[in-house]
């Protein structure tokens, strides 16, 4: 019997890159085979081939033994390949059931059976354990349950060979734990599973096979029987990279930033911040625990003036920033990271020189009173791409051509520029390959070590742990509790995060 | 959501079925021929917003629509005239409107060009070609001629309203309801508004979002022809300079206004030609004593408020006008 895929010495040029050079690979039922890679390392540019999206200069792909066709993905997906992507393909207006029987709808003559498409999800959803709602609507879901959705999608079409494409990038621990949980199931059950993720301890606890791509090229397989998580993420990198972050200790100075009883409302009116008291001192990084959805984002968006406060207030360096929009805050020097990049850290369309000065563009040096100063925008680009080690081509590239971890270096980049008092990291690593991470977490450490204060918000214990000076658990919009980081307990933390007392 | 949406269309009905009938209880005549009137106003509008609806629920921007229905009209006069068949012409219009069509799907789907400069590229074509080719004193050997619907013409109100029509108005029903249908209850309309919405999302499903995109604005392109014939081979029976005077883009207007839901734009068109018939009545009544441009510009006036009203809370297809490249997002 042939492999479920195939893939012989597929090579792939982009202007300025090569995105695949060379690779072979293959996938066998019932096996669950980890794709690792930094961002850039040309995963993508390979699932896309496979799927008949992305046309190979050279090299062959089959699938159950004869090879694919440039462009029909029909085709692929008929033959039992299903996919779950990184940026979902869900239709955010449009409801579960029309979500997934898109491209293949039951009829009745010449309408669509509506009530046979929603008992098929049902059916379908009752038969691998995926609760769903059929007549959701996509947009009003969280994302661990458009995801659900998204694979569901792939499982009604019969797949043999299920790819998915960081699946957990934006998942809380448990909706994670569910997805592990899923994956072995389908293995057992004789899908073959391509899983790539960046989270080393995923592939760890998955993972039958690990194949191991950078820049472009297959640079080893392995199992992780044979090696460990710094064993995979030096094959990555190709350096040694220290998972755990060097740090000294803090010289904790003044308090900057102070946040006194500061309620505020989510996006359905409903109040999420219950009053936090908060104080963060130059020369720290104050870590903010939660698990996601627990007010952390409303808390940072209230900060930053992103969001009306309900009541409270927050002081920077004794002065109130009451109704300040969040050009003014930034002007007052609260620096931010914002948790989605790209919705507010990035303008994707601009290149990534105006991204990064969009703080500053309307300052010296960067424009002469109206006019803006391109030769000196150019210099910075050029001199913080390779400052940041931001991969592209060019630094006058679109951002939208960055992969997700070279965009998150720009934020920080930018973000970092110009030394403000305080600097707010929300998510700062999220879907970010281990390189960057390693590289943003330095720069975290140097710019507290410089006096800045630091608040890092993360639904990533080990980052918080690892990266904190003082913890706040958040919990049901409420800091339960402020540690110091020296001798935290790890299980304690995320007993508090549970929202379990003592 | 769907059932409120009902609801407020209830309401809607409501509050233009309560005062019609008082009105019609106080001067049958009058109420049913100024209804009357506006249906044949709001027709041409309805048609072509629903040529704007089958392209920008696919993610193209038409706004080459005006230049659509000047264009086609004037096909559909002359090929009349030169075959001595309004039959012929109405073909030869829509075929017409298919071609001009093509040519917005070629540059905005193949070339990837920017959709508002190709629907300019219609308009200034259609205006060009027939501001050059207009010749005066043509007259059409016939026009499409009423022809009440035995039976339902007889219906108090009703019948007179929406059955004593022209074919083409007839037609125009029928493409709008079957339209309507299609969107919401079929496959082609689900993987249309899905292409509309998130192209990618269409695109790894196995649906065709390039194919899809050059059917659906082909088909526009036919409804298109089928409005400029009405408008020319039924309604006004001549064809002179800047024929369709702005209908294209009034059109995309109550595009705008009925929600890119083909009932919705009947409706916002129904409305708009209620309000012209109404204001012609007050003219002829010398009801209101005020000069006649003032009344004359009374519907343009009410669109702009309600579009006015409604435009922050509408929410166009997410894709409409990008391009489309494969294996991105």
């Amino acid at each position: 019997m042939s492999a479920l895929l195939e893939v012989t010495g597929v090579t792939k040029r982009y202007p300025g890159v090569v995105a695949n050079d060379n690779i072979s690979l293959t996938v066998n039922a019932g096996e669950v085979v980890a794709l690792l890679g930094e961002n850039g390392a040309g995963k993508s540019t390979l699932l896309k081939a496979v799927f008949g999206l992305v046309k190979p200069d050279s090299g062959e792909i089959k699938i159950g033994g004869t090879p694919i066709v440039f462009g029909d993905t029909a085709g692929v997906i008929a033959r039992g390949v299903g996919m779950v992507h990184q940026h979902f393909q869900l239709v955010p207006v449009m409801t579960v059931t029309e979500n997934i029987i898109l491209g293949g709808e039951p009829k009745r003559g010449l309408f669509i059976n509506k009530k046979a498409a929603r008992d098929e999800i049902l059916a379908l959803s009752k038969r691998y354990g995926l609760e769903v709602d059929p007549d959701a609507v996509i947009e009003d879901l969280p994302v661990g349950m458009q995801q659900r959705v998204e694979i569901l999608k792939a499982l009604r079409k019969d797949v043999k060979l299920l790819i998915l494409d960081e699946p957990t990038a934006v998942l809380t621990p448990q909706e994670i734990d569910e997805l592990l949980e899923v994956i072995r199931n389908l293995a057992k059950s004789g899908v073959g599973i391509v899983l790539i993720t960046h989270k080393l301890h995923e592939v760890m606890a998955v993972a039958d096979r690990v194949v191991v791509l950078r820049g472009g090229k297959l640079v080893g397989a392995t199992s992780p029987k044979e090696t460990d998580e710094a064993g995979l993420a030096q094959m990555m990198v190709g350096r040694s990279v220290v998972l755990q972050v060097n740090r000294t200790e803090a010289k904790r100075g003044a308090v900057v930033l102070e946040v006194k009883g500061l309620q505020v409302l989510d996006d359905r009116k409903l109040l999420m911040v219950k009053g936090v008291d908060l104080s963060l001192h130059s020369g720290e990084i104050l870590g903010v625990a939660g698990v996601e959805g627990n007010g952390q984002r409303e808390l940072v968006e209230a900060i930053c003036g992103m969001r009306n406060r309900e009541s409270g207030e927050v002081l920077l360096k004794g002065v109130p920033t009451k109704n300040l929009n969040p050009h003014a805050v930034h002007e007052a020097g609260i620096s931010h990271v914002p948790e989605d990049r790209e919705k507010h850290g990035l303008i994707s369309t601009y290149s990534i020189a105006d991204n990064l000065i969009l703080n500053q563009f309307d300052q010296a040096p960067f424009a002469k009173g109206w006019i803006r100063d391109l030769s000196a925008i150019a210099k910075n680009a050029v001199e913080t791409v390779a400052k940041f080690d931001i991969r592209t081509p060019s630094a006058f590239n679109t951002a939208s051509s960055l992969s997700g971890g070279n965009k998150q270096k720009v934020v920080v980049a930018r973000e970092l520029s110009e030394d403000l008092p305080v600097l707010i990291a929300a998510q700062p690593t999220r879907g970010v390959d281990v390189g960057s991470i390693e590289f943003i977490h330095n720069q975290l450490i140097a710019a507290r070590d410089k006096g800045a204060a630091v608040m890092l918000v993360s639904a990533e214990l080990d980052e918080i742990l690892s990266l904190s000076d003082r913890i706040a658990v958040m919990s049901g919009g409420k800091i339960v509790a402020v540690l110091d980081s020296k001798g935290a307990d790890r299980n304690y933390i995320g007993r508090l995060m549970a929202g379990l007392k003592e | 959501m769907n059932s409120l949406v009902k609801r407020r269309g209830f309401y809607y009905a409501l509050a233009v079925a309560i005062p019609t009938f008082y009105l019609y209880l106080q001067s049958s005549n009058v109420t049913t021929s100024v209804f009357s009137i506006a249906v044949t106003f709001a027709m041409p509008l309805a048609l072509a917003a629903m040529v704007g609806i089958m392209c920008e629920r696919t993610g193209i921007v038409n706004i080459g629509i005006e230049g659509t229905l000047l264009l086609t009209s004037f096909v559909a006069f002359y090929a009349a005239i030169a075959t001595k068949s309004i039959l012929i012409g109405f073909c030869i219009a829509m075929a017409t409107g298919v071609a001009m069509s093509l040519l917005l799907a070629l540059m905005s789907v193949t070339w990837k060009m920017d959709q508002i400069i190709a629907g300019t590229i219609l308009n200034i074509l259609a205006t060009g070609l027939t501001s050059f080719f207009y010749i005066q004193g043509n007259m059409l050997p016939n026009m499409f001629k009423q022809k009440p619907i035995p039976g339902l013409s007889n219906i108090p109100f009703f019948g007179d309203v929406l059955f004593k029509h022209g074919v083409l108005m007839y037609l125009g029903f029928v493409v709008i309801l079957t339209l309507y249908f299609a969107l919401f209850h079929t496959s082609w309309g689900l993987r249309s508004r899905a292409v509309g919405e998130h192209p990618s999302a269409a695109d790894t499903a196995g649906v065709s979002v390039s194919k899809l995109r050059y059917i659906n604005v082909a088909v526009a392109g036919a409804i298109g022809g089928l409005c400029g014939s009405y408008l020319v081979l039924e309604l006004v029976g001549s064809w002179n300079r800047g024929f369709t005077a702005g209908k294209g883009f009034t059109a995309l207007a109550l595009m705008i206004f009925g929600r890119w839901n083909p009932l919705g734009a009947l409706a916002a068109a129904m409305f708009f030609g209620l309000s012209q018939a109404g204001a012609n009545q007050l003219m002829i009544d010398g009801t209101v004593n005020i000069p006649p441009q003032f009344v004359g510009i009374l519907p343009y006036v009410m669109v702009i408020i309600v579009l006015a009203i409604s435009a922050g809370k509408v929410r166009p297809p997410a894709a409409e006008g990008q391009p489309y490249e494969k294996g991105q997002g």
